[in-house]
């Protein structure tokens, strides 16, 4: 079984902070770690290694730095990693980053593909659908449990809003795993090791055969057109006094508006 | 178009780096430059003392735009039952369409000729509808191919979908096929009154700042929007419209839903339909915090919440997570509780009647929404409010 988990480098903390005089964000200092869903989606692809056999690559698309990512994921126990990166690929939006880790997914060639439902930086979760598309393969997104897998088709469990779904595809198949799949394991020493010791192997645009202007800005549909802090609110009362007073206040003004 | 630094005006004073959400700007000689990061999303502009950054239009600008008619709302159904998001965007489908000056039509796979009807009295001009057999049950390859093909034939403007797990799974499948620009989770659309581009309007980087975001040239122009911040529109009993049968022959699929098994949590149904919602932050400090919410909400007849930070510190399961990637509520009476207001929280709540904030820090982000704010230790406040209000009632 060829295992393909894609993963992404995001900034340690969702809350990342801002200036509320500049209005921009506080990124100074915020380590990096592995999307926290990715990590999910590793355990998935290391537990369906372990019952069927075959290896376990992880993929990722970012800056050379992106590299420890991988390191962390060879840590884990996966057997190989290669690191997507070119200058070309900058600027890419959903469309032209699922097109370039598709053309990245043909060369290493897979059965079974894992993202994590989505990054916790984009939130779009539209990546992991869409390479699926350009694959020309089925996918399942939100998966919370893997019922049976072998080397034709995979049984899971599908997330929804009033419960859940148990869908049945043929492989090859493209899975977006949820929290609830499972618990990531910690590195082992060895695989620590074995991290240190791995070999990336690099991919740019000449490797993956891909046309230019399918990548980075120019290949991506969307544009930012401008990003702006939410208005505050105008009728705002703040309670002042002692810890008492300002209770006595509020609970005051809830009677009146008939909230208590 | 692309943004360019005037070298003879920029005095390297740095002001656009802090500025660039992008890490798009580096200084070379003294001197700010733009480097192939940056997405065009003009935020240094207004920054720049000196006023040497601008953009600059390329002749590749004018590209023209394929045309195309409509504004389309995919209307999504699970077990005969129409999602009430899709309602919800046949009411703002509506808006945009009077001001492109163009119909709405919905697009309905599964469901009863009935379901039809019900979506042009919602607002529908046209419905096109499907009902194989295939198609009852979601599975997204066949939904992905037959919208696809669709799209292609009618070649409609723009193509919305509510943001839940079926239309944030099997749009992207559709926009990838046909290359077409998808905005997921948005808050607010409007129409750009010059260009008459969709504005795209959802919360970006981890929720903490609000993006824009627009195709220039890409047709269709698609979003997933989430439920519950537009408002349904007028429902017409007598209003007519037309509707167009679909056939999904040549349509296959190659996953299959085995079984479907409700698994519907209190919570769940509590926390969307809560008159009060007594919800709590990092700032709880733990479990024993949460108690003292439960405590509250006990006396007050609520539902209780948590934010994103709570539910990642594993104090309080995630079904009760309120925000961008949690639910979307909107109570008469939400009463934030320790918790800081990144913006991926308050796009889950801000719709709420009336908001309570309580927070230590005089500068969190939750007072900006707030009708009330109270600036003080939530563990000494939240058990004095409880037993005020104990008292209050004769409990």
């Amino acid at each position: 079984m060829r295992i393909v988990v894609c993963i992404k480098q995001v900034p340690d903390s969702a809350e990342v902070r801002i200036n509320p005089e500049t209005n921009t964000l506080i990124r100074d200092g915020v380590p990096t770690i592995i999307n926290p869903y990715d990590m999910h989606a590793l355990e998935a692809g290391l537990q369906i290694k372990e019952k069927t056999g075959g290896k376990v690559t992880v993929l990722t698309m970012g800056p050379p730095q992106a590299e420890t990512a991988l390191r962390d994921a060879i840590a884990m126990g996966a057997d190989e990693a290669v690191l997507l990166t070119d200058r070309a690929f900058a600027g890419s939006d959903t469309w032209a980053t699922a097109y370039t880790l598709s053309k990245a997914i043909e060369q290493i060639g897979a059965d079974v593909v894992l993202c994590g439902k989505q990054a916790i930086d984009g939130d779009t979760a539209q990546v992991g659908p869409e390479i699926a598309e350009f694959m020309d393969m089925p996918h399942i997104s939100y998966i919370r449990k893997v019922v049976a897998v072998d080397a034709e088709k995979i049984v899971v469990q599908r997330l929804m809003d009033d419960g859940f779904d148990v869908v049945e595809s043929a492989l090859p198949v493209l899975l977006t795993a949820v929290k609830e799949l499972n618990v990531p394991r910690m590195p082992s020493l060895k695989g620590k090791m074995a991290a240190k010791k791995a070999e990336i192997r690099k991919m740019t645009a000449a490797d993956i055969k891909a046309g230019e202007g399918d990548l980075g800005l120019k290949g991506s549909p969307t544009q930012v057109k401008n990003i702006f802090a939410p208005e505050a609110k105008k009728d705002r009362t703040m309670l002042e006094g002692t810890v008492e007073e300002k209770i006595d206040a509020l609970v005051k003004e809830l009677v009146g508006l008939k909230c208590i | 178009m692309y943004i360019k630094v005037n070298r003879d005006l920029c005095s390297g004073c740095e002001a656009c780096l802090q500025s660039c959400p992008y890490d798009a700007i580096v200084m070379k000689d003294g001197k700010a430059e733009i480097t192939e990061l940056c997405q065009l999303c003009r935020a240094c502009l207004s920054v720049c003392p000196e006023g040497a950054i601008s953009e600059v239009k390329e002749a590749s600008d004018a590209k023209e735009t394929a045309q195309g008619r409509g504004v389309w709302v995919f209307a999504e159904q699970r077990d005969g039952k129409i999602a009430g998001v899709s309602l919800e965007l046949l009411g703002a489908g509506k808006g945009l369409a009077q001001k492109l000056g163009t119909e709405l039509a919905a697009v309905l796979f599964g469901g009863t000729a009935d379901d039809a009807l019900e979506l042009i009295r919602w607002g529908a001009d046209k419905v096109f509808y499907c009902n194989d057999p295939l198609l009852s049950t979601f599975n997204d390859e066949p939904y992905a191919a037959l919208l696809s093909k669709l799209i292609v034939e009618q070649k409609p403007e723009i193509v919305l979908t509510g943001a839940t797990p079926i239309g944030r799974s099997f749009f992207p499948r559709v926009a990838a096929k046909l290359r077409a620009g998808l905005t997921a989770d948005c808050t607010s659309l409007e129409i750009d009154e010059e260009t008459k581009n969709l504005l795209q309007i959802r919360p970006a980087f981890g929720g903490n700042i609000m993006a824009t975001i627009f195709c220039p040239h890409a047709r269709p122009q698609m979003a997933t929007v989430r439920p519950r911040v537009m408002k349904r529109g007028e429902y017409d009993a007598a209003r007519k419209g037309e509707i167009v049968q679909v056939s999904a022959k040549g349509i296959a699929s190659r996953t299959k839903v085995v079984e479907t098994v409700k698994e519907v949590s209190e919570t769940a149904i509590n926390l969307q339909d809560a008159n009060i919602i007594v919800a709590g932050g990092r700032g709880m400090g733990g479990e024993k915090g949460f108690q003292l919410l439960y405590e509250l909400a006990e006396v007050l007849g609520a539902s209780v919440a948590a934010s994103r930070a709570a539910v990642d510190e594993g104090w309080i399961p995630y079904r009760h997570q309120v925000g961008q990637t949690g639910k979307t509520v909107g109570p008469k009476l939400y009463i934030a509780c320790g918790i800081s207001g990144a913006v991926q929280h308050l796009v889950g709540m801000q719709s709420s009647d009336i908001i309570i904030a309580i927070n230590r820090n005089p500068e969190a982000p939750i007072f900006s929404v707030a009708t009330y704010g109270i600036v003080g230790d939530v563990a000494e406040i939240v058990p004095m409010l409880t037993k005020k209000i104990k008292d209050l009632k004769g409990l």
